[in-house]
């Protein structure tokens, strides 16, 4: 779609696009093509020599054991952060958009985690988690539970995840609530006079028409969990202890900034470029649809 | 009867949402705690859920030196917020000029090439800095750039985002607007600054907001591209502290700077609440 109405002008609009355009060349364009074109080199340890080996990189990247437990771990971990930011955010949508006293200061002490970044969110909770000196490791070790994260590699991932989500919650919070504002009362009032319990009430009704914003919000929060959380897992636990915590994001890092090993990453990070694509594609369906709905 | 299971419901709801907001809350309040105690009291984990006397030596001393008996090296708050406070004012402001502007020539202009240009904007929303780290920052070092306020801020002031929105915006704006201006006599950058820029005050503002906790809360690129503590961000320098978490740490200290890392954004949230959720919801569609 397209303005009628326009400027003729011959020049003005390039010099307008002109910044925009230099950033976009200089530090993505030509960087991501720098990515794709390492993915296929591969640097002897010097880094005097540099051979073209195909899709070798990748074939190494996919078949090393560090990797695929990298892969398991960040699905589990997105998998964890996802149910439980979107399950809580949720739950407090439905009940802040009920008509209740003080619905509009709940709202406000439900949002400002947003503004949290991931790594501080993390912590706070290592202050409260830590086996010796938090409130809540303390305690824990005090009922006879082991609880060390620095040691244990499920405790380790959960204090991740726990940081992550919290963190998490506010932003789906106030996109379903938007979801929830949305849904035409008449059709709540229509469900209610056919005799629907309220249960019934969220079930066939309400959660069915906040499907666009589940999926839309399973999207965000995909990318939050692969990529915006690398601050909480770098400040809590730098991918340890034995590797238990490192998501593909912090094996990119690692691997490419502590361990210059350039082909290994850059093929790591040619393979989260798909993911991503995949997504952004998946992002934009939705749109589309919503448009024409 | 029906009154009765009304208020049930209501206590219900209320029970529901200051559970929410208890978990919200509390590791902040516990991180209040925690910057009122000193060094002692905490690494002996004896710290009581009550207020401590040291918040105020805590708190200076994390402002003006940002070091305690076993964190080195570390930047005074001051210098680590004035950072912080920098990229995020400056990102905010730098990704809403370039965007508006494209925005303006994207959907006010007829040229060759235009929606190839609007597309290579586009592509950008699928490569985030994570996918390509290395090479991004061999840019920045070729530039001279590393551990410059510079390097910080010019990858990340392009806004694929930003322009997807003021160009969505700007083709609701009535051709009877542009054809009024123009019968006026009035060119394309006065119909920009003095139709255009006041029309789009409600997207600014609410760009801003989001823009702004964006920038404060990077973190994998400064972490790449500043080494020396003067350009540590407030985020950055929190990790840094804790290094490896030891409970002889001087988490009071880290404490304070946590809290002081998390105002600024907060209340940003709080205080423009309003723009904050506009722009949020606005900026995903």
């Amino acid at each position: 779609m397209t303005k009628r109405s326009i400027f003729n002008n011959k020049v003005l609009p390039y010099v307008l696009l002109a910044p925009q355009l230099a950033i976009t060349i200089v530090f993505f364009f030509w960087p991501a093509g720098q990515a794709v074109a390492q993915s296929l080199l591969r640097q002897n340890p010097f880094g005097t020599r540099t051979a073209f080996v195909w899709f070798e990189n990748f074939a190494h990247v996919l078949s090393d054991d560090a990797y695929l437990q990298a892969v398991g771990n960040t699905i589990l971990f997105s998998g964890a952060v996802i149910l439980l930011a979107m399950g809580s955010g949720l739950l407090l949508a439905v009940t802040a958009d009920k008509p209740i006293r003080g619905a509009g200061v709940y709202k406000t002490l439900l949002i400002w985690p947003y503004a949290v970044a991931p790594a501080v969110a993390a912590s706070l909770w290592l202050f409260i988690f830590h086996p010796t000196i938090g409130i809540l490791g303390r305690a824990l070790n005090q009922v006879g539970i082991h609880w060390d994260y620095s040691l244990n590699g499920t405790q380790a991932l959960l204090l991740v995840i726990l940081a992550a989500a919290w963190k998490q919650v506010s932003y789906n919070f106030i996109f379903f609530l938007a979801g929830l504002q949305s849904i035409p009362r008449s059709v709540l009032e229509a469900a209610s006079v056919d005799g629907a319990t309220p249960r019934q009430r969220f079930w066939k009704v309400i959660f069915p028409l906040l499907s666009p914003t589940t999926f839309f919000l399973i999207v965000v929060n995909v990318i939050f969990a692969f990529f915006d959380t690398f601050g909480v897992i770098h400040s809590l636990t730098r991918g340890g202890p034995a590797k238990a915590t490192e998501t593909l994001i912090y094996k990119v890092y690692v691997d490419g900034v502590v361990n210059l090993d350039l082909g290994g990453s850059s093929a790591q990070s040619v393979i989260l470029l798909l993911v991503v694509i995949t997504l952004t594609a998946m992002q934009f369906r939705y749109i589309e649809r919503r448009v024409h709905y | 009867m029906a009154r009765a299971s009304r208020l049930g419901g209501s206590w219900q709801a209320h029970l529901i949402l200051i559970l929410g907001v208890s978990i919200f809350v509390f590791p902040v309040f516990v991180a209040l705690l925690g910057s009122t105690y000193d060094v002692g009291t905490i690494a002996r984990g004896e710290m009581p859920l009550r207020p401590g006397p040291h918040a105020i030596e805590n708190y200076s001393q994390a402002w003006t030196s940002g070091e305690g008996t076993r964190v080195k090296g570390a930047a005074p708050v001051r210098r680590m917020l004035l950072n912080s406070l920098i990229m995020g004012l400056v990102i905010a402001t730098g990704k809403i000029t370039i965007s508006i502007i494209s925005a303006f020539a994207v959907a006010f202009f007829a040229f060759p090439l235009r929606m190839f240009f609007f597309w290579m904007i586009f592509i950008t929303l699928m490569l985030p800095v994570e996918v390509r780290i290395i090479p991004t920052y061999a840019v920045i070092s070729n530039l001279g750039m590393l551990n410059t306020y510079q390097g910080l801020i010019v990858p990340l002031v392009a806004s694929a985002t930003a322009t997807l929105i003021f160009r969505q915006f700007f083709l609701t704006v009535p051709d009877e607007l542009v054809d009024a201006a123009k019968m006026d006599g009035a060119g394309p950058m006065r119909f920009f600054w003095s139709i255009l820029m006041p029309l789009s005050t409600n997207t600014i503002a609410a760009l801003f907001v989001i823009l702004f906790i964006y920038g404060w809360n990077q973190y994998l690129w400064p972490l790449l591209i500043t080494t020396s503590k003067e350009m540590n961000t407030i985020v950055i320098g929190i990790t840094k502290m804790i290094g490896v978490g030891d409970a002889q740490n001087d988490w009071n200290l880290i404490m304070a700077t946590a809290v002081m890392a998390m105002l600024p954004p907060v209340a940003v949230v709080v205080i423009m609440q309003r723009w904050f959720v506009k722009g949020l919801v606005e900026s995903e569609k």
